[in-house]
């Protein structure tokens, strides 16, 4: 019984055994490789998508428990690369290597939905949970205290 | 502005009528110009001149510049075809950049002799003049062209970007349009260091300019070998064994096969691999795996808690094992004639690179097993192309390689036998279809290469007047150069320079040095990790010289200056990086430290942190940091570089630790292996000394700095000596309740 969810608001369906992780069925079955795997432990956020209206490790995720529902990439979030925080990403030079960035942008779009002017503290604390190896933390907060100001 | 970026597969292919010319150290290939009406052999007519293959020059002005470097987020696909633009009077709007194709002859970095191997901070360093000489032959070309064209000396012409000016009529025309009647000589033009713009007219150098990949960063298109989709591709994982030089001995594939999805069990000479219709297919059937392994050699009884004590007792005791490192003067003398000594055994564990993309890679061999595609993260593409040659038994001009964006390397990309490559290969030669092999992030630990684990023993000696005069320096640790790369070991001269380098004292006035090295052989698994040696060599310098510096009742600071006397580039860093921590302001709690660094470009940090008694936690609150790195070819990413080695450093210092037990690695995911995140990153100030001299290198600059300038932070808020790194809480409470 192939499992149905809408993916960028697009129906997809997938036959992946239930279990199998959301992560996988993105990346290699349906070909959208923007979401990374980093850890598949929930331990990185390099897989960070939006389920519905909240931000979730795709890699902890079976793709079961999105039967229905709304997941959310980095390749949905705008066609054109103008959404404030993509915006704010490429002011601020933000990515170095580039790889845990996808999982950074979907994770900081979560925060600003829910709190429009986060402080430094809450952006920190939410972040906490994406590692960026390339050490760009610094302008990662910066970019969004950025697109918070210009969103 | 969004830069196209080409694969160099796309490019017409460069077979006639190359000249070779050498400049610099370096060799061009400076190709014969295509007539318009020329065809390649396979029938293409083409559209450009080949001014050469580092240049083509497009009939709409477009210009392709090669990068010979890989670009893995320090920003080297950006800075050398800027290079090499600036003195070409190229319009940066009009620059498309390819990938250069692994041709060592003509992309080889004169760094590495003429190795393609992106590491070391050595793209920007060593291709520097190199690729500035090869812009301003093609602009010669390009001028000579038109003054045969116009009929005026060449000396009337003049260029603005993309576009050549006769200065006394203002007439102009533009690259585009040259390039149709454009005849490349046989010989380059001569073209001299001296002739060569003066910085001040740098329209491109020291401007920053969006980094060409940046836009495909943060939308998800970005390609990493680990993207790659081919069609009939299937994944493979590998079981390898837990200790280097095991093979699998006795393999149950029953579970494995039983699981859904798993196609074949394929036994390598080092693991076992699984083949999947899917990627949980295929970890799923590693998983489900039984294998005992064949072992032997030291590293399967190696116990690292063990381990280092043994090389601290070497480190102690032992001497002229190998060859000295660096050797001036009379150290043993010298010691002895010392007013005071000072000594001191500093000890580091090994570390993990934790590059965000897990090794990975993609192959797909010929049906007839004769010619392999190859598409991978590597920081050696020919070593790349090399290895897969030599594991199917075929010549390397039957492998092309397609090299991807790295998710981070940091030096685990870099091996001569490219392992995580190999993986890739052998599967799909077993089956005959594309495969993409995987490593989980339990599989990049238990695999990993490691920076080494270090125990050092120094003994300084000091006159009446409190100078140094005596140096000694003996360091126990793993060949690491050898385990990486045993071909640039024995051309080294069997000389271990990724655990050395930085146990040298080059700007320091000292009289007498020694350094040495007790080669140790646990058997583990070695390699360059960024700041390589000087990750620990500096560590040991800067906390003990911090040590003598309060021994003789001297400002740390203070000190260092008074031996960097003559050296105004290094003074000027210290200076800095005192100044801008407001030096002798130390917050009521807190602690600063300094430490300073000549890694060919100059740098000096501070450290504020604050220590909690009661969990022994280190709370980094600030870090300055200034570098001298010659001139800044991209000012803001030289700043971006330094912060991220700012907290790669910070990761080192406090919390990265490899144990072993049994040779096994008992790391499994980030849980266990503490790097950096947010919260832990402290406010992080860097400031860019303008100086003129040619680029010194930045990528991996600051990373060695920040565990001296912790540990004498931390010295200075508490009197307590950390000797050890990482510096975790259970040392620090241990050192403060010893």
């Amino acid at each position: 019984m192939p499992i149905s969810f809408k993916l960028n608001g697009e129906s997809v369906s997938t036959n992946a055994p239930p279990e199998t992780p959301l992560l996988w069925v993105i990346r290699e079955g349906l070909k959208l490789t923007g979401t990374k795997f980093g850890c598949g432990a929930g331990l990185c956020g390099a897989c960070m998508v939006h389920l519905d209206d909240q931000r979730t490790f795709s890699c902890q995720t079976p793709v079961s428990a999105v039967e229905g529902r709304e997941v959310t990439t980095i390749e949905g979030l705008s066609s054109d690369s103008s959404h404030p925080v993509q915006k704010a990403w490429l002011a601020e030079s933000v990515p170095q290597c580039g790889y845990c960035q996808s999982g950074q942008i979907m994770s900081a779009v979560d925060l600003l939905n829910r709190n429009p002017n986060p402080s430094r503290e809450e952006i920190i604390g939410h972040m906490s949970t994406n590692i960026c190896r390339c050490g760009t933390y610094p302008r990662i907060v910066q970019a969004i205290e950025r697109a918070a100001r210009e969103g | 502005m969004t830069k196209t970026i080409r694969s160099h597969s796309e490019l017409p292919q460069f077979t006639r009528r190359q000249v070779m010319v050498g400049a610099a150290g370096l060799t061009f290939a400076f190709a014969g110009c295509q007539n318009a009406a020329d065809t390649s052999p396979d029938g293409t007519t083409f559209s450009s001149k080949e001014m050469s293959p580092w240049v083509t020059i497009g009939a709409d002005g477009s210009v392709t510049i090669m990068s010979p470097a890989v670009e893995m987020g320090q920003g080297s696909r950006t800075s050398l075809p800027l290079i090499l633009a600036e003195e070409l009077d190229a319009d940066w709007d009009k620059v498309h950049i390819a990938q250069a194709p692994p041709i060592e002859s003509i992309y080889g970095n004169p760094g590495f002799g003429g190795m393609m191997y992106t590491a070391g901070s050595f793209a920007v360093f060593a291709y520097y003049t190199p690729l500035r000489i090869f812009g301003a032959q093609v602009r010669q070309v390009l001028l000579q062209n038109v003054a045969r064209h116009w009929q005026v000396p060449v000396g009337e012409l003049s260029t603005e970007p993309n576009t050549v000016v006769h200065t006394p009529t203002n007439r102009r025309i533009d690259y585009g349009t040259i390039s149709s009647f454009a005849e490349v000589p046989e010989i380059a033009p001569e073209v001299s260091e001296a002739t060569l713009k003066d910085p001040g007219e740098f329209r491109l150098i020291g401007k920053d300019v969006m980094r060409v990949e940046l836009p495909q960063k943060i939308d998800g298109s970005a390609q990493y070998s680990i993207d790659v989709q081919l069609p009939g591709m299937i994944y493979g994982a590998v079981l390898r064994t837990p200790v280097f030089g095991g093979t699998p001995e006795s393999v149950d594939k029953s579970k494995a096969l039983e699981v859904d999805g798993v196609l074949a069990i394929e036994i390598l000479p080092y693991g076992v691999g699984v083949l999947g219709e899917t990627p949980w297919a295929a970890f799923e059937g590693k998983k489900a795996l039984s294998v005992g392994w064949s072992i032997e050699g030291p590293g399967d009884t190696f116990n690292s808690r063990q381990g280092i004590e043994a090389f601290a007792k070497d480190a102690r005791t032992r001497s002229r094992l190998t060859k000295a490192w660096e050797e001036t003067g009379d150290v043993q003398s010298a010691l002895n004639d010392a007013a005071r000594t000072y000594e001191g055994e500093f000890r580091s564990d090994y570390a993990y690179h934790a590059q965000m993309e897990p090794l990975n890679a993609v192959a797909s061999v010929s049906s007839d097993g004769k010619t392999c595609e190859i598409w991978c993260g590597t920081q050696a593409q020919g070593v790349a192309v090399a290895a897969t040659a030599d594991a199917l038994g075929i010549s390397p001009a039957q492998v092309k390689l397609n090299d991807m964006l790295l998710g981070g390397g940091f030096g685990r990309r870099g091996p001569r036998d490219q392992d995580f490559v190999i993986d890739a290969v052998l599967l799909s030669d077993r089956v005959k279809r594309p495969v993409k092999v995987m490593w989980t992030r339990e599989d990049d630990l238990r695999n990993g290469r490691f920076h080494p684990m270090s125990a050092s023993f120094v003994r300084a000696g000091v006159n009446a007047d409190g100078q140094v005069t005596a140096w000694h320096h003996r360091k126990a640790s793993d060949l690491a150069t050898k385990s990486q790369d045993p071909v640039r070991y024995e051309a080294a001269g069997q000389t271990d320079f990724i655990s050395m380098a930085g146990t040298e004292i080059k700007t320091y006035a000292i009289a007498n040095k020694l350094s040495e090295q007790v080669a140790q052989h646990s058997g583990m698994r070695t390699i360059a990790l960024r700041g390589i040696g000087y990750v620990h060599n500096k560590f040991v310098t800067e906390v003990l010289l911090d040590e003598i510096a309060l021994g003789e009742g001297i400002d740390p600071v203070e000190y260092r200056l008074s031996l960097l006397n003559g050296q105004p580039r290094a003074k000027k860093v210290v200076e800095k990086a005192a100044d801008m921590s407001n030096w002798g302001n130390t917050p009521d709690g807190h602690g600063l430290g300094v430490a300073y660094i000549d890694y060919k470009s100059q740098l000096a940090a501070v450290a504020d942190v604050t220590v909690n008694s009661r969990s022994g936690a280190i709370k980094v609150h600030n870090i300055w940091v200034a570098i001298d790195c010659g001139i800044a070819v991209q000012p803001d990413n030289v700043i971006a570089q330094q912060m991220g080695c700012t907290v790669y450093g910070l990761g080192l210092a406090l919390s990265e630790s490899i144990s072993m037990n049994q040779g096994i690695v008992e790391q499994t995911n980030f849980h266990n292996y503490i790097v950096p995140r947010m919260p832990d990153a402290p406010n992080i100030e860097i400031e860019i000394v303008h100086t003129s001299i040619p680029p010194t290198g930045a990528g991996q600059m600051a990373t060695p700095l920040i565990a001296p300038a912790i540990s004498n932070a931390v010295a200075a808020a508490t009197g307590v000596r950390l000797r050890h790194m990482p510096m975790t809480p259970e040392r620090v409470l241990s050192a403060l309740n010893a």
